[in-house]
């Protein structure tokens, strides 16, 4: 079995478009609710891509802007301009 | 005020915690800075002594000859916690981040005359090193200080360093069109030109300082008292006179800055002060012994900045930090 | 020369951070960092470091004061409008005490931890992290305090939480966790704190319970928690990258790091009891119980992250076996003992409600209904006939965890677990094999231990002969801070506000 990444976020309005992005771009991303917090769960790898959040937003977004409504995380991050990458490396 | 509510009778069965009402009296309502910064610090009952100071609790008075009856009264008159602080550099922030993107997209230090541009590659990009010691100086004070007014507001100094060290950065970043040649060059003349060598000398000598109230005036009142009046007054004033208004632009949040972090800069020292007489005859030491030191540190920048003016402008400087001193009671 | 208008977010990182140290020459580099070797661990290059979090001042100070000035907007609104009144139930007010009188003072201490950490260690990136959490820290601090400055006005026990967090016994147990920390070295503590703590087990603190406190109708802590939470993403990613760092710089470290994280994941399992029993005791409304959440964020993440480490020689934590054993008890075990010495608590205790009681037997099946719901419903039935228990005399504490010695044999819930350490001719208490190994890897230190039980019967405490006057010394008002939460001045007035009537004049004054 691969081991789960995973990245919680608010759950709020302004979250939204990052989680709607993320499991457009992630076929095994499943989304858990909790009062007031989305976690999702993916088996390896995790990626946030920057232009998929802009087409979910309509306008322009840094992907260090996750930093207002992210709650937690669980994996090696790697992160360019384009890209916020969650992954397990073994 | 609250809300009109149904209810007439909801009624706070208490002001504030106990020990702030301690210090205000039990019918004062606390303001948000003194809940943020009070009664913070343990002092009793610490279980271990630290590894690396066994013979020093880990939360210890003892760190600075300055006795203080209660170091909570060590208050920054910005009242500065770190909502109030983060706002305000935000502010800052987006303030200075259009000035950059304005001198940028327009080339206007490039307009500057060659003279003026070397000037600041030799004196201006050098200081993100400075501003890099006075950094790892409010580390140490934040660290081992004592008392929450003091470590909170010291915190809130080291990170304004990094932020001033990376302003300058961005300076030399934009005077030389992203290329980092800029910041090495300046970085070998911190490390190597007899003008930088002696401020180098003093900043690493500040940093092996053991007592942090000293090093509190070392960095805080007699380096950054005289280096930013220097560079961010006289220089940037002298730059601008000579067509780099644009450049005065990049120096904004440091200007400010300066001003600002100075009243607390004073008002620990003052507090301190009036506390007592014993405590009155360390800082005079401390002034004596290290304001000469920093003079001849700043001899030779001086020199390079204001060239045949250099002695003129540092004294002007040093009468200026000579008032400061004779206003918190200090004889240098 | 090379003309290269855009630069990325990991280019503009490294020059805006790693160019500005130096190699000093005045003073020599081990003058100027003399903390950061006498650990054992070995650094060959700290430009390996690598930053994951890229953020450099500007973007701290835009992304922090965006997130400072939605918290405090709420802030201001919770106050204008009564928000105390919007909890699901008084009761839930004592997770909040407890937060406030032993979390609370943790980010302070975290503060200074950092500052130290952020001061020694000679690498300019690995500091910068280090500062910004030390200053993260502090923030965390200093807005718990803003919100529940609001509820302290009206809810009892908060009010002297600076004098009650340096003595109270059951204060002594976070307290201790962190000066543990703080008095190891730099890399020793970054590794407990960020990562141990923050990395592997404060999930279960935020996330579980902050949910909770959404779910309870706490919009001050909902508010504080979760933005502090987004702080928190970026320290366990310190905490994780300063651990593959180093385990990657020499193969000597590796033992070293591994004897950390069997002593950190131990002491940090032990002080997270606390938590769990929050969730499953404090609130009136239950999100998911302390077994659920060891199973998702240690058995499920926590395990994976240990996975991607096992590439280094790092296997799981020495007895993280027991802590799953134990899933199933230590909050029913824990609960019971803050409930017999609730004369000395800042806080209020009680009998779950039935339907609390259902949740918790669906949660917890067979082991709560024959153990600890007929324990339960006797301290229920004591209550009833006006004997409501409380267990008088000093708890005996273990000497590592600072938890009373209550909790029992990992393969057997009936019998109590103690084991006996001995150094220097004098014998200790522990509460488990985890905190026993603790103790004997490092005597010299655990002796050093404050035991407040041990403090009282030296007349350390004020003089105090008894539990009564122990509290009064605490100062904490009997019956009003202290004791059963039923027919309490903060049942009292809850009902009151509730039901809209005058409230009653129930408070006294806070003892001198």
């Amino acid at each position: 079995m691969v081991d789960k990444v995973f990245i919680a976020f608010q759950n709020n309005s302004e979250a939204q478009p990052i989680v709607d992005a993320i499991l457009a771009d992630n076929a095994e991303a499943v989304a858990n609710e909790t009062p007031g917090i989305v976690k999702i769960d993916c088996p390896g790898r995790l990626v946030v891509r920057r232009a998929t959040v802009e087409e979910k937003m309509g306008r322009e977004f840094d992907l260090q802007e996750i930093h207002i409504s992210l709650i937690s995380l669980g994996g090696n991050i790697d992160e360019d301009d384009d890209e916020f990458v969650l992954a397990w490396n073994s | 005020m609250s809300i009109e509510l149904k209810t007439t009778s909801i009624d706070p069965v208490r002001k504030t915690f106990d020990h702030i009402a301690e210090k205000i009296g039990p019918d004062k309502a606390a303001t948000r800075y003194q809940e943020a910064i009070w009664g913070l610090q343990p002092i009793v009952n610490q279980h271990y002594r630290p590894t690396w100071q066994p013979e020093k609790q880990l939360y210890d008075a003892s760190r600075t000859q300055i006795l203080m009856a209660d170091f909570d009264d060590l208050i920054d008159p910005r009242q500065y916690y770190y909502g109030t602080w983060t706002i305000q550099r935000g502010k800052q922030q987006d303030s200075q981040e259009k000035n950059f993107s304005f001198v940028e997209s327009r080339g206007l230090l490039e307009q500057l005359d060659g003279r003026w541009t070397e000037k600041i590659h030799q004196l201006i990009i050098p200081m993100r090193h400075v501003a890099w010691g006075a950094n790892t100086n409010n580390s140490y004070i934040a660290a081992y200080g004592f008392g929450a007014p003091i470590t909170s507001a010291a915190a809130m100094h080291m990170m304004d360093h990094l932020g001033i060290a990376q302003y300058i950065t961005r300076t030399g970043l934009i005077l030389g069109n992203n290329s980092v040649h800029v910041l090495d060059d300046a970085k070998a003349l911190w490390m190597d030109d007899p003008v930088w060598q002696p401020m180098r000398e003093l900043v690493e000598t500040a940093m092996v300082t053991k007592d942090w109230f000293e090093l509190f005036v070392l960095q805080n009142l007699l380096i950054d008292g005289t280096l930013h009046p220097l560079m961010f007054e006289k220089f940037d004033v002298l730059v601008s006179q000579n067509g780099g208004a644009a450049f005065s632009m990049m120096n904004e949040f440091a200007i400010e800055w300066f001003t600002e972090s100075s009243r607390w800069v004073d008002a620990v020292i003052k507090i301190a002060i009036e506390e007592s007489e014993p405590n009155r005859e360390h800082f005079n030491q401390w002034a004596a012994q290290w304001l000469p030191r920093v003079r001849s540190a700043i001899v030779p920048l001086s020199g390079l900045a204001f060239d045949d003016q250099g002695d003129r402008v540092l004294n002007e400087v040093f009468d200026g930090m000579n008032a400061r001193l004779s206003k918190l009671g200090i004889t240098g | 020369m090379a003309k290269d208008k855009r630069m990325g977010l990991k280019e503009k990182y490294a020059v805006m951070t790693r160019g500005l140290d130096w190699e000093t020459s005045y003073q020599p580099m081990d003058d100027v960092f003399p903390y950061d070797k006498y650990e054992g661990i070995k650094i060959l290059d700290w430009d390996k470091w690598a930053d994951p979090f890229r953020l450099t001042m500007d973007a701290y100070w835009k992304y922090q004061s965006e997130k400072e000035r939605k918290l405090y907007a709420i802030l201001d609104a919770f106050q204008q409008n009564n928000g105390q009144l919007n909890i699901s139930d008084a009761r839930y007010m004592n997770a909040v005490k407890l937060w406030l009188q032993g979390i609370t003072p943790l980010e302070y201490a975290a503060h200074r931890g950092f500052a130290h950490a952020g001061r020694s260690f000679r690498g300019a990136a690995a500091r910068v992290a280090c500062q910004m959490q030390s200053i993260d820290e502090m923030r965390h601090a200093q807005t718990q305090l803003h919100a529940f400055s609001h509820y302290n006005k009206f809810f009892n026990g908060m009010h002297g939480f600076a004098h009650l967090r340096d003595r109270a016994w059951y204060l002594s147990i976070p307290k201790s966790f962190f000066e543990d920390a703080m008095s190891a070295g730099p890399f020793e503590f970054v590794t407990s704190i960020s990562f141990a703590f923050e990395y592997v087990l404060t999930n279960l603190l935020f996330m579980p319970f902050v949910s909770g406190a959404a779910y309870n109708g706490d919009m001050a802590t909902t508010t504080f928690g979760f933005s502090a939470q987004s702080d928190e993403s970026r320290h366990m990613t310190l905490g994780l990258e300063v651990v593959k760092f180093m385990l990657e710089q020499h193969e000597d470290n590796v033992p070293i790091v591994q004897a950390w994280l069997d002593k950190w994941f131990w002491r940090g399992y032990r002080l997270l009891a606390l938590v769990g029993t929050m969730m499953d005791y404090m609130l009136p409304k239950k999100v998911m119980s302390w077994k659920e959440a060891w199973e998702i964020y240690w058995e499920e993440n926590g395990i994976a992250l240990f996975n991607d480490l096992s590439r280094y020689g790092i296997r799981l934590p020495k007895h993280h076996e027991v802590a799953t054993k134990e899933k199933g008890r230590v909050t029913h075990e824990l609960w019971s003992t803050l409930y017999q010495y609730g004369n000395a608590l800042g806080l209020h205790t009680w009998v779950p409600e039935d339907e609390e009681l259902d949740w918790m037997s669906e949660k917890y099946g067979e082991l709560f209904d024959t153990m600890y719901r007929p324990r339960l419903l006797h301290f229920r039935a004591q209550e009833e006939t006006g004997k409501r228990y409380f267990n008088n005399r000093l708890p005996m504490v273990c000497q590592v965890c600072q938890i009373p010695v209550f909790f029992t044999e990992p393969d057997d819930p009936q019998t109590q677990c103690v084991r006996i350490v001995e150094w220097a001719d004098t014998k200790h208490h522990c509460c488990s094999d985890g905190c026993a190994d603790i103790f004997n890897r490092e005597p010299e230190k655990y002796v050093q231990a404050l035991i407040p039980p041990q403090q009282i019967y030296r007349g350390e405490a004020g003089g105090a002969r008894d539990i009564f006057e122990y509290a009064e010394w605490l100062h904490l008002v009997k019956d009003v801070d202290t004791g059963e939460y039923h027919g309490s001045p903060d049942h009292l007035n809850w009902e009151a506000w509730k039901a809209e009537l005058p409230t009653p004049q129930a408070n006294s004054d806070e003892a001198a």
